[in-house]
């Protein structure tokens, strides 16, 4: 596995996710203010005084949030692709291993899930029940396991008659011990490319909840940063800035990631 | 070809019901009691309680209460809008026309440009202009739509002061036929291009890898062979045979644009159906959130199904499979 991480296009992406995941967990260290904390020093532009990337219209520091803001973007992002692979990689495998009206059943309800639109499902669904990330988090990976599940059980359905397999049933290996131990590592690699493009979509789906002010009210989110920001687009263009290059950087990081992985694991 | 068509139709009616009984499943099982709003804070003696709870139909069981309700979504009642005071298919109507407007310019440039754009890249393969477009095309996919929108309208509108940041008109605005007509067209500039970037960016790349597999193929290696010209070996060769995964990744891509719409239409004050939900969700319009939610499914719905008709019609083969 690590050799992988010799290739430029798998290394560049991954040291850029390093750095953001450095300012996530190390945000007390790392924040020069409490981003919480107000001032009497409203829409400072970047460099006045102490405020690097200037201050918000409570004269909170925009550098501070932005470093905590990493947090619910690559917590939701993380643990929602997370959840969504492990639902996938489940439903297709058992699809695919056991076809008939088990495989019929899983991929029905995969299409359903398919025509539900995703964004606007989750708002309704967040603003209906009530915010906070674990529900963010649940609704984002309730909503999208299906690709994940789709290519598992095709790749399986082929893996069914590989030697090796074969070889296993005959000597009379369990069907959980042949998914488990011949099967599930080798559909592996195609998991990990949709998952960290899955850990992009959801950034970006958590950003336009938080936008829509459906984020977590207790953390600081870049799309909660552009909410605020849409008010003052005229007196302080660093507010709306700083969180949105933040957003695209990570998205962008994980989606070239995902492309470099797919090019190292399943070369053509 | 019919029997595909009726077997298509088949399958999309049932996911139809799906999300209808969905969507009553979400609100009748949100936490809260509706009653308890319509009552109102103060006291209310218990009598009272039970004729509204009665009046309403919400003392019958659940499965009685879907049933009252497929039947009124088939005859198209939503329900009725308590913020907006009016029902909830009228509210609909009335915004619909600017999301329409919104999404069918941001597709329209997104698929021709996009298409444009991923031949010519296939085409000069290797070169600076392919390079340029691949990075541009992976940048573009990854920035959301709202902040383009905000990014927008700090260059266009405060900055540069050349277009409109708000509105679908400008305020005041008292002219028609043609004189209006310009004035949309004005507003309509920032919004349709920032709704429109992701989606072109997505079909610039799948436009160049479906180029690029079938410039390999065969059929054009003999119409070169031909001496068919280079114009037509690309226009009629290979886009003809590269148009069906570039059509399937429009058309099943479509929830992607009215989400998009939903948030820019919030940046722009854009009085679609978007910047409804967003009305709504502050207001917790639970019909209109459940209406809104049902268009938007059936919309993907009726897409797909449509892509897949104008796919088998492209590429014979789905047919039979």
């Amino acid at each position: 596995m690590p050799h992988i991480f010799k290739r430029p296009r798998v290394l560049g992406p991954a040291l850029l996710i390093a750095l953001f995941m450095v300012m996530a967990i190390f945000a007390p260290w790392l924040a020069p203010f409490d981003p919480f904390k107000g001032g009497p020093n409203a829409l400072l532009p970047p460099g006045t005084q102490q405020y690097g990337l200037g201050s918000d219209h409570l004269g909170r520091d925009v550098l501070s949030q932005l470093v905590y803001g990493a947090r619910s973007s690559l917590l939701v992002g993380l643990l929602a692709a997370f959840s969504a692979s492990l639902i996938g990689l489940t439903l297709g495998s058992v699809s695919g291993y056991a076809s008939g009206w088990l495989d019929t059943v899983l991929m029905r309800v995969a299409e359903f899930f398919q025509t539900l639109p995703r964004f606007v499902l989750a708002t309704i669904v967040v603003a209906v029940t009530g915010g906070g990330l674990l529900k963010i988090i649940i609704v984002i990976a309730v909503l999208g396991w299906m690709q994940t599940a789709r290519v598992v059980r095709a790749q399986v359905l082929s893996l069914r008659n590989a030697g090796f397999v074969e070889a296993a049933v005959q000597m009379g290996a369990s069907p959980t011990h042949i998914l488990l131990r011949h099967i599930v590592p080798n559909v592996l690699g195609s998991v990990i490319v949709i998952a960290s493009l899955d850990v992009a979509a959801a950034i970006l789906l958590e950003g336009g909840l938080s936008f829509f002010g459906l984020g977590d009210p207790n953390l600081v989110s870049w799309g909660g940063m552009l909410n605020q920001a849409q008010a003052y687009l005229r007196q302080a263009w660093w507010l709306a800035l700083f969180p949105g290059l933040a957003i695209s950087l990570v998205v962008l990081a994980f989606n070239l990631l995902g492309d470099g992985l797919n090019e190292a694991l399943n070369p053509r | 070809m019919l029997i595909y068509v009726v077997r298509r139709l088949l399958i999309a009616i049932p996911l139809i019901l799906l999300v209808v009984i969905a969507n009553f499943l979400l609100i009748a099982l949100a936490p809260g009691d509706p009653v308890a709003l319509l009552v109102g804070d103060f006291p209310a003696p218990p009598e009272y309680v039970a004729q509204v709870r009665a009046d309403y139909g919400l003392d019958q069981p659940v499965a009685v209460q879907l049933w009252r309700y497929l039947g009124q979504v088939a005859q198209g009642n939503f329900g009725f809008s308590f913020a907006n005071r009016m029902p909830v298919l009228q509210l609909i109507g009335l915004r619909v026309g600017a999301t329409l407007l919104l999404t069918l310019t941001a597709l329209t440039f997104a698929s021709l440009v996009g298409i444009l754009l991923g031949v010519i890249a296939a085409r000069r393969r290797g070169t600076w202009l392919d390079l340029t477009s691949s990075v541009a095309a992976l940048i573009g996919y990854a920035i959301p739509e709202f902040w383009l929108g905000q990014l927008l309208i700090l260059l266009f509108a405060v900055g540069l002061g050349w277009l409109p940041s708000q509105g679908f008109t400008s305020p005041r605005l008292e002219a028609t036929g043609f004189a209006y007509a310009r004035d949309v067209a004005w507003h309509l500039v920032l919004p349709a291009f920032a709704l429109s970037l992701r989606y072109l960016a997505l079909i610039t790349r799948m436009t160049r890898a479906a180029m690029l597999d079938v410039l390999q193929a065969d059929y054009v290696r003999t119409a070169r062979a031909k001496g068919a010209s280079e114009r037509a070996v690309l226009l009629v060769h290979a886009l003809r045979n590269a148009a069906a995964p570039v059509i399937t990744v429009i058309g099943y891509n479509l929830g992607f644009v009215l989400a998009g719409s939903a948030l820019v239409e919030t940046v722009y004050s854009w009085p679609g159906i978007g910047r409804l939900l967003f009305e709504s969700i502050g207001k917790r319009d639970y019909p209109v959130l459940t209406a809104i939610l049902f268009m938007v499914s059936l919309t993907i719905v009726l897409a797909n199904l449509l892509t897949d008709l104008v796919h088998s019609w492209l590429d014979p083969r789905v047919r039979r499979a």
